[in-house]
């Protein structure tokens, strides 16, 4: 950001290429566990919706609540209590900001099933539990990865602002060039980050069509 | 963490909020809130001013929708702190310097997507018989446009204001990593300082201010549109 410092220091890339590396791996990381734990408690929590359905609005009402927190002011309240640049700190917001993303799409996903499609399976001698794994997981899939992939596009955005609490993965780049004032490493981590959205968007696209071939099939028809 | 340095915490938390040297000064709490409050509100205003009009037009004419999704979903996947920081050499090159404007512009474009989606999704989802309705009566384009469909498109419109404000408040928060003043001084300076108490008042005030402006825009929303509930499901915007 100096006079006459160009925009991007190739050789720089080169011979950090190490660093970038572990960081993107870190992003990963960091994206897949806050995904994969929160897709887990909001499975959990909608099975609960499904059996009692009053307790729906009280729980998206806290999902959204937490949601409009600024996720900044989530890291920094956590960091005196979990620690500086520990992983839980990061990962106790990043999964908080999933579940009323993925709450709502598993819940309306299970909604969406037909009820004839419900009654079919029970006149086949489906029990409660053979009814939800067979019949109606599969047909609220397209919806519940249509979350996983909104989910996941915005937990990769809120991996970097973890870089401020010392974790962050591609964060990390951004930030260590913000405080230097070098703009090579920004755009590194600028760049990756929004390459990496796109690929996680990218591959659950490709993982919906694999698990739901009768979408495809139908779209055609 | 022990009972011991919870309490500690508490102790040193209340200090710093009964301390009225916190009160008053450039960096005082109310300076803060007012100054996070102006910096907010005027990104939100000129994103208005610039998606308003573009998705008026995109939305009555149907043309440049391509150009609209694509910002929309670069909008929606771009890091907030990644779209903070890489317009900041051009800035800096500009000799506009650190502070307001290093943060002022990513956060008006920050604001433009869910506001350009919300309205031209809006006017696109105005019935066709009753845009045909009002060409019938012998209204012109631009009538069309500002009385029957922006009206219709008002509940989805005010939706993509409160995304954007809410994302707005958030990254303004991260503001201060560019010398920006607002709450996220606290933040910001309370991690570089380890001063806890400082860290976590700024931390709470900046969810509150971002919960209630959420919640008093929530119900401005269902004021100007009683039946914005039963009408479509417009862009849900991401965390920030």
């Amino acid at each position: 950001m100096h006079e006459g410092e160009p925009l991007i220091e190739w050789d720089w890339i080169a011979r950090n290429g190490d660093q970038i590396l572990g960081r993107l791996v870190q992003h990963i990381g960091l994206t897949v566990i806050a995904v994969g734990v929160g897709l887990a408690i909001s499975f959990a929590l909608a099975l609960l919706v499904h059996r009692r359905r009053s307790l729906y609005p009280p729980l998206t009402g806290i999902a959204a609540t937490l949601y409009t927190i600024p996720s900044i002011a989530l890291f920094a309240v956590l960091t005196p209590i979990t620690g500086f640049g520990s992983i839980l700190t990061a990962e106790i917001a990043l999964v908080g900001y999933t579940l009323l993303i993925l709450l709502r799409n598993i819940v309306s996903g299970l909604d969406n099933v037909p009820p004839d499609v419900r009654e079919a399976a029970s006149a086949m001698g489906y029990s409660r539990g053979q009814q939800l794994w067979r019949v109606e997981l599969p047909l609220a899939l397209p919806l519940i990865i249509a979350g996983l992939r909104v989910a996941t596009v915005t937990t990769v955005g809120l991996v970097t602002v973890a870089a401020v609490i010392g974790q962050g993965g591609l964060g990390q780049l951004i930030l260590s060039g913000l405080r230097s004032f070098f703009a090579t490493p920004i755009y590194v981590g600028a760049f990756l980050s929004l390459a990496l959205a796109f690929a996680f968007d990218f591959a659950l696209i490709q993982l919906q069509r694999l698990l739901t071939p009768w979408g495809a099939e139908r779209s055609r028809n | 963490m022990g009972r011991g340095t919870l309490q500690e915490l508490m102790d040193a938390l209340i200090a710093w909020i009964t301390d009225p040297a916190h009160w008053t000064g450039s960096d005082g709490i109310p300076v803060r809130l007012i100054e996070h409050l102006q910096l907010s509100g005027a990104s939100v205003l000129v994103a208005l001013l610039i998606a308003l009009p573009l998705g008026a037009y995109i939305g009555h004419t149907g043309r440049l929708t391509l150009v609209a999704v694509t910002i929309a979903n670069i909008g929606r996947a771009m890091p907030t702190l990644a779209l903070l920081v890489i317009f900041l050499p051009f800035i800096l090159r500009a000799g506009l310097g650190l502070g307001f404007w290093p943060t002022f512009l990513p956060l008006v474009l920050l604001g433009i997507p869910p506001i350009l989606v919300n309205t031209y999704v809006g006017i696109g989802e105005v019935d066709a018989d009753v845009r045909e309705a009002a060409r019938g009566v012998g209204m012109t384009e631009a009538q069309i446009l500002r009385r029957v469909e922006l009206p219709l498109a008002v509940p989805a419109i005010s939706a993509g204001i409160r995304t954007a404000s809410v994302q707005v408040i958030a990254t303004a928060t991260l503001g201060a990593l560019v010398a920006s003043g607002g709450l996220g001084r606290y933040i910001i300076d309370g991690i570089a300082l380890q001063d806890n108490p400082r860290l976590i008042v700024g931390a709470v005030l900046v969810a509150l201010f971002a919960v209630g402006v959420d919640r008093i825009l929530g119900f401005v929303e269902t004021r100007v549109a009683p039946r914005a509930a039963m009408t479509s499901q417009v862009a849900q915007g991401g965390a920030a």
